[in-house]
């Protein structure tokens, strides 16, 4: 069986869908962009307008150093500077379980944002509820090496928590994609209780009627 | 106790001196029929700003980086300084191969208004008197200084920069080029800087310049017509100014509590202390090089520097509309213009949803990093002008050699 950090860590699969979600020519904000590799494949691919937010160093320079419009920030204190709906699309990929509140941070990209992307590992995956149940012990991987002790990702959830936090937020689903282990797409005419069992990873694209 | 090392070459001021005037640098004159307005109110007629160009201009001239020195800095860029013999001062960001990459850019340092290389300055001579100017020249501002440099490089034939790039006072001109002309600016690189002189900043300033106010040679200004030179004064002001360039983490590795040329404390007030000899080394090496009343003009320049002031105080205000790309790059260990200053900049530029990329960088060598030999800084300055230069559409420099 394919194990959910081997699942989490295959960007490729997940920049390419939300690459497909996004209008050419369009205004990007992208949180948690690290080097900056899914803002370069808007560029190129989407003629779009793409800015970027990172908090290591290490990912701010590299991104800069592709000559991208990447600044150091932190998604947990610094959306607050940017102004009502100034972009069309505000992306949050594989970043949601690092923030220290995921809620205010989702509520500030539906403010930002006329759409917003959001793509997060699936904790309810089959594989996670296995290793809990008959191992007892949290998820540990060689490509996700952290340990419940050490680890970036402080508030994971399952599918359908963030759908729960989405209708929370006053957010609608404008569209959903759930991949399986080995990053196919589930059918769209499964139930969410199958989805939250099989889906590894989901995107999804949301809007918000604001006030 | 700065007396024996202070006695300067007569060669060495007549060239000073001659620099003023007839800098040995291109030079561009501007008559009665071009007077240059200033903040303080006056104009000033006839004027000249003194350049080094290096690279070509493209056929349709849209190649052109215009550089930005630093407050004691010159047009001598990347090219040997006339006065003091040194290389240029930013070699290791300026030349060809470099990231401002002189086989594709066409890249144009002037010497700022105010200066005493070349450009009008209180060095300068006087049209009304004949004189040096001294104090009667009116106060210039970073402003002015933009005007000034706006004047030279429609001189020059050129409507549009591709980037505007400084450090320290020089970025201040760089942001303040995005704000007084900002359909003329593609891109700008703002390093080690801030939007406004803090309290803190005017006040080591105000130290600098009562020291040179302070020393009998100064004359009230006149000294050039006297035949004196403020050195004494001009040296402390520079030895203070130096520290601030800095950190105490740097100091500390570099000299430490260190001895100079002995073995155990003097018990007195020579230069005990290796920090000590150098501190002087540095003022006295300065006043071979600088005017001390343009270095009260600069220094003023740069007090009086707040972008927000015109603009009801509101920082995002000031960028509101700009096309331009920016590019704002700070030092961890830089206390004159901390972080803080960079991420003001870098805020009100989202805000006004400008396209920005910013990076601290890990330095503990204090302000004087932006001159120093840093790589992250050369690497994420080449990535940033390789963007904007795709998205301008013209030659972007070359790929860092490995």
């Amino acid at each position: 069986m394919t194990d959910l950090a081997d699942l989490t860590s295959d960007v490729r699969i997940d920049l390419k869908l939300i690459a497909g979600l996004i209008e050419p020519g369009s205004r990007v904000l992208d949180i948690g962009c690290g080097d900056g590799a899914l803002l370069e494949l808007l560029e190129r691919t989407r003629g779009v307008d793409a800015r970027g937010i990172e908090i290591s160093q290490d990912g701010v320079n590299a991104a800069v150093s592709r000559g991208l419009s990447v600044i150091q920030g932190d998604a947990d204190s610094d959306l607050v500077q940017y102004p009502d709906q100034s972009f069309d699309y505000v992306v949050l990929s594989h970043t949601i379980q690092a923030t220290r509140n995921a809620r205010r941070v989702l509520d500030e990209m539906l403010r930002i944002g006329r759409r917003v992307v959001v793509s997060l590992p699936n904790f309810g995956h089959l594989d996670v509820r296995f290793r809990l149940m008959f191992l007892g012990r949290m998820p540990v991987s060689k490509r996700l090496p952290y340990s419940w002790y050490d680890t970036p990702n402080i508030h994971f959830c399952t599918i359908r928590d963030f759908v729960e936090l989405a209708k929370d937020v006053g957010a609608h689903v404008d569209q959903a994609i759930v991949l399986d282990g080995t990053g196919k797409r589930l059918p769209f005419s499964l139930p969410w209780i199958v989805w939250n069992l099989l889906g590894a990873q989901a995107v999804f694209l949301l809007s918000r009627e604001d006030r | 106790m700065l007396d024996a090392p202070l006695t300067e070459t007569d060669a060495q001021a007549s060239l000073r001196r001659s620099e003023a005037d007839n800098p040995s640098s291109l030079v561009m004159r501007f008559g009665t029929d071009a007077p240059l307005t200033l903040d303080a109110g006056p104009a000033i007629a006839p004027w000249q700003i003194a350049y080094q160009t290096y690279g070509e201009l493209n056929d349709d001239r849209s190649n052109a980086i215009l550089i930005c020195h630093a407050l004691t800095g010159d047009q001598h860029v990347a090219s040997t300084n006339p006065v003091t013999g040194k290389p240029g001062w930013w070699t290791l960001m300026v030349g060809p191969g470099k990231p401002i990459d002189t086989d594709r850019f066409f890249v144009i340092c002037s010497n700022v208004l105010g200066g005493c290389l070349g450009t009008t300055g209180p060095a300068s001579t006087n049209p009304d008197t004949g004189r040096p100017y001294g104090l009667d020249l009116p106060v210039v501002t970073i402003a002015d200084m933009v005007r000034a440099q706006a004047m030279l490089v429609t001189g020059l034939g050129i409507d549009k920069l591709f980037a505007v790039v400084g450090g320290s006072m020089g970025g201040m001109q760089a942001l303040q080029w995005a704000v007084s002309y900002p359909e003329r600016v593609f891109s700008v690189v703002a390093i080690a800087t801030s939007y406004r002189h803090s309290s803190q900043n005017i006040a080591f300033h105000e130290v600098g310049r009562q020291a040179v106010m302070a020393d009998p040679d100064w004359c009230g200004g006149r000294y050039l017509e006297e035949g004196r030179n403020p050195k004494k004064g001009l040296a402390v002001a520079r030895m203070a100014a130096h520290i601030t360039y800095m950190s105490d983490r740097s100091l500390h590795q570099k000299f430490g509590r260190n001895l100079q040329d002995r073995d155990a404390l003097a018990f007195g007030f020579d230069a005990d202390f290796q920090i000590e000899s150098y501190l002087r080394h540095q003022g006295m090496t300065f006043v071979d090089r600088f005017d001390a009343n343009s270095y009260l003009y600069v220094t003023r320049a740069t007090d009086y520097f707040d972008l927000a002031a015109d603009h009801g105080g509101v920082l995002a205000n000031v960028f509101k509309g700009t096309k331009t790309r920016f590019c704002v790059l700070s030092f961890t260990s830089d206390w004159l213009y901390p972080t803080s200053e960079s991420r003001a900049v870098v805020h009100a530029l989202n805000a006004a949803g400008a396209p920005v990329s910013f990076v601290e960088i890990e330095s503990d060598r204090g302000h004087d990093s932006f001159l120093l030999d840093i790589p992250e800084q050369f690497r994420i300055v080449r990535g940033f002008l390789t963007g904007a230069a795709r998205a301008r559409g013209i030659a972007g420099p070359a790929e860092e050699a490995r």
